[in-house]
């Protein structure tokens, strides 16, 4: 069973390449966070295809490497969707695919305001061997990764995770704070957690010449999230924390590459993550699928 | 067993659009249809700016490196949706119009900051300031006496 996952997993990951191999080029400015959002949805009918790795390491326990992939679809201008594959490989131990996540993102204004919220949704799919450290939650910590994949993936999980994304762009700076609030559906109680993000180009004016390496293509920043308890134990008592600076390169070929190095700021934290990525964003992919099934030319 | 299904399904379905895109590709080479025409009140959101937005300056108006810039970010940012010369397209309507063209450069820097998002224009807020004066001045190069001479910078 775990091959034939692995297989679809493989199979997604070629496919994947395939697509992003075949459509024109175009120029994502993409913001560089890996767990904090901010108020700029996708382009309505866009896709974004992205993949993102996590190598953690574990105090007692074997290092491991987290990666997921990424649909990014930009339904209207107010609302974008996401759908998330999940997987993990813990050294001396083994791979497996942990879960799938279906995401929702809104915008409830019309217009630009010196805070900008935007309305989060989320369920997800998953077992106890989801390592991607996409959020902090509750009284996550990292000895809950001590358990062996074998047994950690019998554990089903079925989660809704809501989270309140307020953010603001000044000259050229863009800060954010993320709210979360997740239910295991499981009869558990709701947790809570945060993320905080502030990012900027390295330049503010365009060059008037095509170029891979001028500053306005990087956008660097920092990011920080971590957990806040839950219904009934609420703060920072056994929560972890993190720190971690971003970068993202947006390249004139329409990729977009990204890396952070996040340190674990207490006892609870794993001490290092390395995150890194890449993404590609497929214009008018709305259209394109909606003329093949008759639409309008 | 759910997440076998799940993962086979998803690998199925990008199969399934890999060669939907391919087709895609092939009909691209068919000739370029005239671009649509628009109902004149699509213009009516550039009235909405409010008085201190539309009087707002352009600051790189002197900027001699501004119209190229801001072409090239056309062709990154807007084209797909506006058509590569601005014409318009079934998405998004034609910008070398009066409605545009009359139009303060503050309006548009406005506009463009705040998207139209319950009419599918995106916020741009996400470029920072001068790029989107830089975007602006390339706008008003359009419909100028000497557009030849304000063109968007060659390709290399």
């Amino acid at each position: 069973m775990t091959s034939i996952c692995r297989l679809a997993l493989l199979g997604s990951c070629w496919l994947s390449l395939l697509l992003v191999f075949s459509p024109p080029p175009t120029f994502a400015q993409e913001n560089p966070y890996f767990v904090a959002y901010d108020h700029y949805l996708e382009e309505p009918g866009n896709l974004e295809i992205e993949y993102f790795s996590t190598f953690g390491t574990q105090r007692s326990g074997n290092d491991f490497h987290a990666f997921w992939g990424e649909f990014e679809y930009g339904a209207t201008a107010w609302w974008t969707a996401e759908f998330y594959l999940d997987g993990q490989s813990t050294f001396q131990d083994s791979t497996v695919f942990t879960g799938f996540r279906w995401e929702n993102r809104f915008r409830p204004l019309k217009r630009e305001h010196f805070i900008n919220p935007v309305f989060y949704v989320e369920y997800e799919n998953k077992n106890g061997a989801d390592r991607i450290l996409k959020e902090g939650e509750g009284h996550d910590v990292e000895s809950d990764f001590l358990v062996s994949n074998a047994e950690a993936r019998k554990e089903r999980i079925h989660e809704i995770e809501l989270k309140l994304i307020l953010s603001s762009t000044f000259n050229g700076w863009n800060f954010t704070e993320n709210t979360l609030a997740a239910k295991n559906l499981s009869n558990s109680p709701w947790e809570f957690g945060y993320a905080l993000g502030a990012s900027r180009p390295l330049a503010l004016k365009a060059s008037a010449k095509r170029c891979t390496l001028c500053p306005q293509n990087f956008v660097g920043g920092v990011e920080m999230y971590g957990g806040l308890g839950d219904r009934h134990n609420f703060g920072l008592h056994d929560t972890s924390h993190y720190l971690a600076p971003v970068l993202a390169w947006n390249l004139p070929s329409g990729w977009t590459l990204r890396i952070s190095s996040g340190f674990g700021l207490n006892h609870n934290s794993h001490r290092f993550l390395m995150r890194w990525g890449v993404s590609r964003e497929i214009t008018g992919f709305g259209s394109m699928v909606s003329r093949l099934f008759g639409g309008r030319k | 067993m759910k997440a076998i299904a799940a993962a086979l399904a998803v690998s199925t379905s990008l199969l399934a659009v890999s060669i939907l895109l391919a087709q895609e590709r092939n009909s691209d080479k068919q000739p370029v249809a005239a671009a649509p025409k628009y109902d004149p009140a699509i213009y009516a959101e550039l009235q909405k700016a409010p008085e201190k937005a539309r009087n707002r300056a352009n600051p790189l108006q002197n900027d001699p490196d501004a119209v190229a810039a801001g072409a090239i970010l056309f062709e990154q940012h807007c084209a797909e949706c506006h058509g590569d010369s601005a014409e318009g397209t079934r998405k998004a309507p034609r910008l070398r119009v009066p409605d545009v063209q009359t139009a303060t450069p503050g309006t548009l820097f406005w506009l463009l900051t705040n998207g139209v998002v319950r009419k599918k224009m995106p916020v741009w807020s996400k470029l920072p300031e001068p790029q989107r004066w830089q975007l602006v001045r390339f706008l008003k190069s359009l419909g100028g006496p000497t557009p030849a001479a304000e063109s968007p910078a060659p390709k290399p």
